[in-house]
């Protein structure tokens, strides 16, 4: 084992992260902190290299420099043993889900409890009811196949997955993208809920401003390869940049702002 | 490890007491499970303890929430006792959310879904063939309306299709005949020494490799190459909407995406068919010169006596029928990809399959109709 750092507030670390592809510089020098308990919120203009970060951090994505310390734990330097142990304590909800498309959704959900311990049958099968349950699916999608999900069902279905091991941190990739206004307000709630009951760290990738509004405790902004700012929303309200201004304070921004007051 | 959960039962005459001591939690509960399973309600009052509990997690709050709800609902008393907040809260939380669920879609009765899996599969068959004559026929139309310049040639994708079928394989094609050229002359030389026939190698060689093998080697290795190719890239086109997207603006995907693969497939089979027959009588010549002492003269010579000028026009009509067979089937089951990116997987297998069948099935055909007319 890797010495385990005491545990801080601070759970993902990342400090001077620098990547590439080919010329394309995403990241220059980008340092990004997330707490313990808080949902933050990453925002950027399309390329700025979001995505990027989270696989970044969840080590998808090699980098050309800096560091990723995640639970306490140098990314980099973790041999094969610890880096399965990490990827246990967290959860990634993919954009549309990700899920096994020759399995179940229950099944889906099974997968890491299989891979990862030896239960028996019948307890994972509880276990899945619910987490089914939990994400607000309704019972009966349990036994079907993703292909016969709305985009919507599949989404929770992908956090049902993404919950299956009772992580503490959760990484989502723009998950109302796609979803009608009251699919995306429930599943805010649902974030929400689930951070409060399950004490998780949400690490939430987003283009809504009104789940910005509604659930996030922080907001990081990305841009020219770095990160802008982090801070509450008030504060990025005072932040002065042209892109931050024009993100907040535009049309949608205020008629977001309007909603919660 | 010391942070396995631990279950210790005391029980007195008042009551049955639970002490659960260690990590609650999906890690470290198996060693309990078992021991949970056996937990039956009796008639005396249960006390679940839970100070001893490290940390808990919703596996190890649904274990608990499976004891309270078995002994209440046997309507025996049930208490927890030094629960932690946060223990009470998830506690709750896999309690509102206590239900069961399916993993699976239901069975059917075994004989009647074996019955209806072989009436799917025939209805499916007969509905695969009428869509085959289908797309047969709306690609003939295309074809004509094109002959009769009702449509534009799309010129650009055809010679791209023709550099992608026909120019990058030339190489692995060549390779591949060459070799067997080879190979057909040393087995063919072994057997015809016994007879002292080895001359007759050249025939062997000429004449197979001119009327049947050139061609039908370079078809299945088309078919492999290109067939597949065809099917996975319209396959994938299926998915990504892009076909919807090009009937939206107007255009006809036969016209756009089949027209020029079938044209460039035909047309590069028969020079791809020609080249191969070349190749393999190169292979064979090379193995007479090199084993046999047959110089190329000879050889060459030889050639021009014993194969029949019928064979090649054979092999030439063949090849390009096996083209326009492998290119439809291809586009086809490309067309045919539905729902997810399994099927572009079983639709391209299909696309090999199918080709390569209908290729030897042809091939047979051709075989009887040109002795029934006596052509060479």
């Amino acid at each position: 084992m890797s010495a385990r750092k005491p545990a801080s507030d601070v759970v993902i670390r990342v400090t001077g992260l620098c990547t590439s592809f080919g010329e394309q510089q995403v990241h220059r020098n980008l340092d990004l902190e997330v707490r313990r308990g808080e949902i933050l919120g990453v925002v950027g203009g399309s390329g700025s290299g979001k995505s990027v970060l989270m696989r970044s951090i969840i080590g998808l994505q090699t980098f050309d420099a800096g560091e990723v310390e995640v639970l306490g734990h140098d990314t980099a330097t973790l041999d094969e043993a610890e880096a399965k142990n990490l990827r246990r304590k967290w959860g990634v909800l993919f954009q549309d889900g990700a899920l096994f498309s020759t399995l179940t959704v229950a099944e889906n959900i099974q997968v890491p409890m299989r891979e990862f311990f030896n239960l028996p049958r019948q307890l994972m099968n509880e276990i899945s009811g619910y987490k089914v349950a939990m994400v607000g699916l309704p019972i009966d999608a349990a036994p079907k196949y993703p292909s016969q999900l709305s985009g919507g069902m599949r989404k929770r279905a992908g956090l049902a997955r993404a919950l299956s091991l009772d992580p503490e941190l959760l990484f989502l990739d723009e998950p109302t993208a796609g979803l009608d206004p009251i699919s995306a307000a429930t599943f805010d709630t649902l974030i929400k809920t689930l951070r409060d009951t399950l004490g998780l760290t949400v690490f939430l990738i987003t283009h809504d401003l009104d789940t910005l509004y509604a659930i996030c405790d922080r907001v990081a902004v990305l841009g020219d390869g770095k990160m802008l700012k982090a801070g509450t929303i008030n504060e990025l309200l005072e932040f002065d940049h042209p892109w931050v201004q024009a993100y907040f304070n535009g049309p949608r921004g205020r008629a977001a702002n309007k909603e919660r007051k | 490890m010391a942070q396995n959960a631990q279950l210790a039962e005391t029980t007195t005459d008042s009551g049955r007491r639970l002490a659960i001591s260690g990590r609650l939690t999906i890690k470290h509960i198996s060693g309990v499970v078992p021991r949970f399973q056996t937990l039956h309600p009796d008639n005396r009052p249960l006390t679940i303890d839970l100070g001893g509990i490290g940390r808990i997690d919703t596996a190890g709050a649904w274990l608990v929430h499976r004891v309270l709800r078995d002994w209440q609902a046997a309507g025996v008393a049930v208490s927890l006792e030094n629960a932690s907040p946060s223990a009470k809260r998830l506690i709750d939380e896999v309690a509102e959310n206590d239900t069961s669920c399916e993993i699976h879609p239901p069975m059917p009765n075994r004989l009647l879904h074996r019955l209806d899996i072989i009436g799917g599969a025939i209805i499916e068959a007969v509905q695969t063939l009428g869509n085959f004559f289908a797309f047969i026929g709306a690609t003939l139309v295309v074809t004509a309306q094109t002959v009769f310049e009702r449509r534009p040639l799309r010129w650009n994708a055809l010679v791209h299709q023709m550099e992608v079928v026909g120019l990058n394989a030339l190489g692995i094609i060549g390779l591949l005949l060459f070799l067997v050229g080879i190979v057909v002359a040393q087995q063919g030389a072994v057997q015809l020494r016994q007879f002292g026939a080895d001359i007759f190698v050249v025939n062997l060689i000429g004449r197979s490799s001119m009327r049947e093998m050139g061609v039908l080697l370079t078809a299945i290795m088309v078919a492999g190459r290109s067939g597949s190719a065809f099917a996975a890239q319209i396959g994938a086109m299926k998915l990504g909407q892009e076909i919807d997207a090009m009937r939206t603006i107007g255009m006809s995907p036969t016209e756009v995406l089949v027209l020029p693969r079938v044209i460039a497939m035909s047309l590069m089979m028969l020079l791809l068919g020609f080249y191969g027959s070349v190749m393999a009588v190169l292979g064979g010549a090379l193995y007479c010169w090199v084993a046999m002492g047959i110089p190329p003269a000879a050889f060459a010579a030889r050639l021009q006596e014993v194969v029949p000028i019928a064979d090649v026009w054979i092999g030439l009509i063949k090849a390009p029928v096996f083209g326009v067979t492998i290119a439809i089937t291809g586009c086809f089951q490309g067309m045919q990809v539905t729902d997810n990116a399994e099927s572009v997987g079983s639709r391209t297998t299909a696309a090999v399959v199918q080709s390569i069948f209908l290729v030897i099935l042809l091939d047979a055909f051709f075989a009887v109709f040109f002795t029934a007319i006596d052509f060479g």
